[in-house]
């Protein structure tokens, strides 16, 4: 017992002599610089990417915060680790002192640890709702609306069903996409998905073959994309006139680099044009697919079940 | 090796006398067949040693051919297909060929010296674990020969299935954890009812070494985590062989079913690589800061709370993957909850270093290494088991980053701090401590190059397993960072491996207790006789070979010379 005292007599002796006490002060206010810093600044070293979609940004505030305090923890034992060796060493400090642990200090920082976990884990369930809960539209927008999957507070969104294969991703626009798309016609695209700003989009995320993750950065988290399940994310594209850039990011088969998806945002109006543009060409194709198999029944290449 | 040991060249021994005798008679001939029919510990350890090591340079090539690949945008180097090949390779030859049978190795050497036994329990089992691993070894690396599989060490069916992986090299692949797996499960009984029973008198579970703590929490852990993934890897075989459905989601299967099954092994056995690493920094930094390990009892509890959990945490690999928000909060709490026994090790580690005397060898530099690149990797990990969070970082670089800070700057930092410690023990001669701290520089410098950056890559938005990147995306500053890094990574490992070679031969003679050290295995000759011990002493603390220490030098009343160690001496 005397000798634990005088470990921690010691140990606040060394942090008296040592100026330890000023880093002490000085971390928590290097944590608050950090934080304003982290917040303004969109350094790609060591931030999230964020701005383009709420969720996107609640994430980065989570991660700032975590970072905040794992710079702090990080510095505090690693410059205790490297006092040591700078002190310690055998040529300064010949006879070392022989103590077996310290229950009161093992405990305390046992705690320490503890209280910083719960700290961690109380900002991330405040934060949680904003991350997954769809914000409603922007007034004046009419969307469709999908049964489905979880809807902003007073049902107004754009559902879009995400399709990923090998190795490229399709979407198809409206209410439904999952279950009767082929039936209602619904407008497709590849690779570039086209949505209006300020509303909220509802993703119904499924695959035709193997594992894909579907990821926008700037536009929220990744979600799985697995064969048999429907998975769901959502995001509001706050910009017009963005392109922003993802990928495949669960390992997908020899090509999986190359399975990119692009989101391109533009004003609700310009949306509406390009849906009836895009409805109105997939009519078209789907018009002269069907002449050519009418021609080729007719000729007798075709069998009434579509076999050649 | 020969059994013949090195006379000690000082004037007197260490007392008690070591009385080793010459218990048989090295074979004049066809001298090979020694290693092939032995049942000894020792030689069965080398063995696993030399081919882990081995297979530990395939995989840090397959890692550079990676690297290469990736130092510029557009790279043609390497095909997608071969870049897939290359990564399962690398990580499957790391964790099921490396790190898991080097803990074993070190378990085999070390175990019955460390607890003063004669053998391992069952020595022909243990025998039949060494063969097991490298005919796995053999099988896996032997499908290069025709078609490597390319779905990862994961291998998530559909990918792995037979319509998406056609050829044999997946099969290839679950063979190789069907051996290594009887492999390390024959071993883990071993050492759980080696340690249970052989321990030498008056060694209760309070003084057993915390290497020995470490071995019996691994073998436990095998034990549970290594019959899930033996039963997937066979269900994964019956879905492309033999008509079941269990993976397949054309069929009512499910791959997530797969996700679950293998996470359940694949979380446990994280703890299964890094234990034992943990378990040699516990031996390490009390020799070198000449003073006992600071809280022995929490860093043995925490080794058994961090196994308990390690168990309940394994879905912290799915957050992706379609869960309900509930089971993601669990997930996320669990995960936090192992970071707590992890703080405690980390904890009294550096408490452990305070007011010491510490004696910087090669061995101290890499543990003191391990310490600081562990902790970063710790902290990743809160990032990453905060599954919002997750949601950006889960399969980027920041995760490749996390998981190399843990297993490469965690795992092979303690497996090196531990080859440098007891070298002299297996060999009888000492490492070059000059060439092992440069070797330490280069390593450490070329690791943070190589995994730090990786962080921000991740962070900016790269997938990993990607093959290459398109120049725009802001990547290639980093990317080029981590090659060039990872060649100065290579340069560090292979300047170690040459140390090691070179010492076999070159090295000064250790003598049987070159570090001042605390446990029994320094206790007999370097490198022990085949019977390791004639006599062995009444344990009464954590550290049987520093009391001797203090005895004799009680009764002799002059500080005990440790054979070859005096230019570690205080002047």
């Amino acid at each position: 017992m005397r000798r634990a005292v005088i470990f921690v007599r010691s140990l606040l002796g060394a942090v008296r002599r040592s100026g330890l006490r000023f880093a002490a002060v000085a971390a928590p206010l290097a944590a608050a610089i950090y934080f304003a810093l982290a917040q303004s600044a969109s350094a790609a070293c060591c931030t999230l990417k964020t701005g383009g979609s709420p969720n996107a940004t609640s994430i980065a505030t989570l991660y700032d915060i975590i970072f905040g305090l794992a710079v702090v923890v990080f510095v505090v034992v690693v410059g205790f680790i490297l006092y040591s060796i700078w002190k310690f060493r055998a040529s300064k400090n010949p006879v070392a002192l022989q103590i077996h642990g310290n229950t009161r200090l093992e405990l305390s920082l046992t705690l320490t640890a503890v209280l910083i976990l719960v700290v961690i884990a109380a900002v991330t369930f405040i934060k949680l709702p904003s991350i997954v809960n769809p914000p409603n539209s922007d007034a004046g927008t009419v969307l469709s609306a999908s049964l489905t999957a979880p809807k902003p507070p007073n049902g107004q969104e754009l559902t879009i069903c995400v399709t990923g294969r090998q190795f490229i991703w399709r979407y198809t626009y409206g209410a439904n996409c999952n279950k009767a798309a082929w039936q209602d016609k619904l407008p497709y695209s590849y690779q570039e998905m086209e949505v209006p700003a300020g509303v909220t989009v509802n993703l119904l995320i499924q695959s035709s073959d193997v594992i894909h993750a579907w990821w926008i950065p700037a536009l929220g988290g990744k979600v799985d994309a697995v064969p048999g399940f429907t998975t769901y994310t959502w995001f509001k594209a706050l910009h017009a006139n963005e392109l922003y850039h993802g990928q495949c990011a669960q390992l997908c088969g020899r090509q999986h680099a190359f399975m990119t998806a692009l989101v391109k945002v533009v004003t609700p109006k310009q949306y509406a044009a390009w849906i009836a543009q895009q409805t109105n060409a997939v009519a078209q194709q789907n018009d002269q697919v069907s002449q050519i198999r009418a021609y080729l029944s007719k000729m007798g290449t075709l069998t009434p079940s579509g076999n050649f | 090796m020969s059994t013949t040991t090195q006379a000690p060249t000082h004037a007197f021994r260490p007392v008690p006398q070591i009385l080793v005798h010459e218990v048989h008679q090295p074979r004049k001939n066809r001298q090979w067949l020694d290693w092939v029919l032995t049942t000894d510990h020792k030689k069965i350890g080398i063995m696993y040693l030399v081919l882990t090591f081995v297979f530990f340079i395939l995989g840090g090539v397959e890692a550079l051919l990676m690297r290469s690949q990736l130092a510029v945008p557009n790279n043609t180097l390497i095909s997608g297909e071969h870049y897939n090949e290359l990564l399962t390779m690398h990580g499957t030859t790391m964790i099921f060929l490396f790190v898991v049978p080097v803990m074993a190795g070190f378990g085999n050497y070390f175990v019955p010296l460390m607890i003063g036994a004669r053998d391992m329990a069952f020595p022909r089992l243990n025998a039949l674990s060494f063969w097991l691993l490298l005919c796995g070894g053999i099988v896996f690396y032997a499908s290069l020969f025709w078609h490597p599989p390319e779905a990862g060490w994961w291998s998530y069916p559909p990918l792995s299935s037979i319509q998406y992986s056609p050829s044999g090299g997946q099969d290839a692949w679950i063979f190789l954890i069907h051996l290594t797996g009887i492999s390390s499960l024959v071993g883990a009984i071993n050492f759980y009812v080696t340690i249970v029973n052989m321990r030498a008198p008056g060694m209760s579970w309070g003084r057993l070494p915390l290497f020995i703590w470490s071995i019996l929490i691994y073998a436990v852990l095998l034990i549970i985590a290594l019959p899930v993934v033996a039963a997937a890897v066979t269900m994964l075989l019956t879905d492309r062989h033999f008509g079941t459905h269990w993976f397949d989601p054309t069929n009512h299967g499910s791959p997530v079913l797969w996700e679950n099954l293998f996470w359940f092994f694949g979380h446990p056995e994280v703890y299964i690589m890094i234990l034992p690493g943990f378990g040699m920094i516990s031996e390490v930094l009390p020799v070198f800061a000449r003073k006992p390990i600071f809280g022995y009892k929490a860093i043995a509890a925490s080794t058994i709370v961090i196994a308990f959990l390690s168990t309940l945490v394994w879905a912290h690999h799915l957050f992706t993957a379609p869960m309900p928000l509930v089971v993601l909060g669990f997930f996320m709490l669990s995960s936090f909850l192992i970071g707590i026994p992890t703080g405690v090790k980390i904890f009294n580690w550096t408490a452990t270093l305070w007011r010491g005397s510490l004696v910087m060898t090669a061995s101290m530099y890499y543990a003191i290494g391990f310490l600081i690149v562990f902790l970063i990797g710790g902290i990743t990990g809160i990032f990453l088991a905060v599954f919002p969070v997750d949601w950006q970082l889960n399969d980027t670089y920041f995760v490749v980053a996390h998981f190399h800070y843990v297993l490469m700057g965690g795992a092979v930092f303690a497996i090196l701090a531990g080859t440098y410690y007891w070298y002299p023990k297996m060999t009888g001669r000492l490492c070059d401590e000059r060439l092992g701290k440069i070797a330490f520089w280069v390593t450490f410098i070329g690791f943070n190059l190589t995994f730090f950056v990786q962080h921000a890559l991740g962070l900016s938005g790269m997938p990993r397993r990607i093959y290459t990147y398109q120049p725009d995306m802001g990547w290639s500053t980093y990317n080029l960072i981590s090659t060039i890094g990872s060649y100065i990574l290579g340069i560090g490992i292979l300047m170690s491996m040459y140390n090691f070679v070179r010492s076999y031969k070159h090295g000064k003679i250790a003598g049987p207790d070159p570090w001042k050290a605390n446990t029994l295995e320094w206790f007999t000759t370097s490198p022990p006789p085949v019977n390791n011990f004639d006599s062995v002493p009444r344990v009464r603390s954590v550290e049987p070979m520093r009391d001797i220490r203090l005895e004799v030098e009680a009764q002799t009343g002059r500080l005990q010379k440790t054979g070859g160690s005096e230019q570690f001496a205080r002047p």
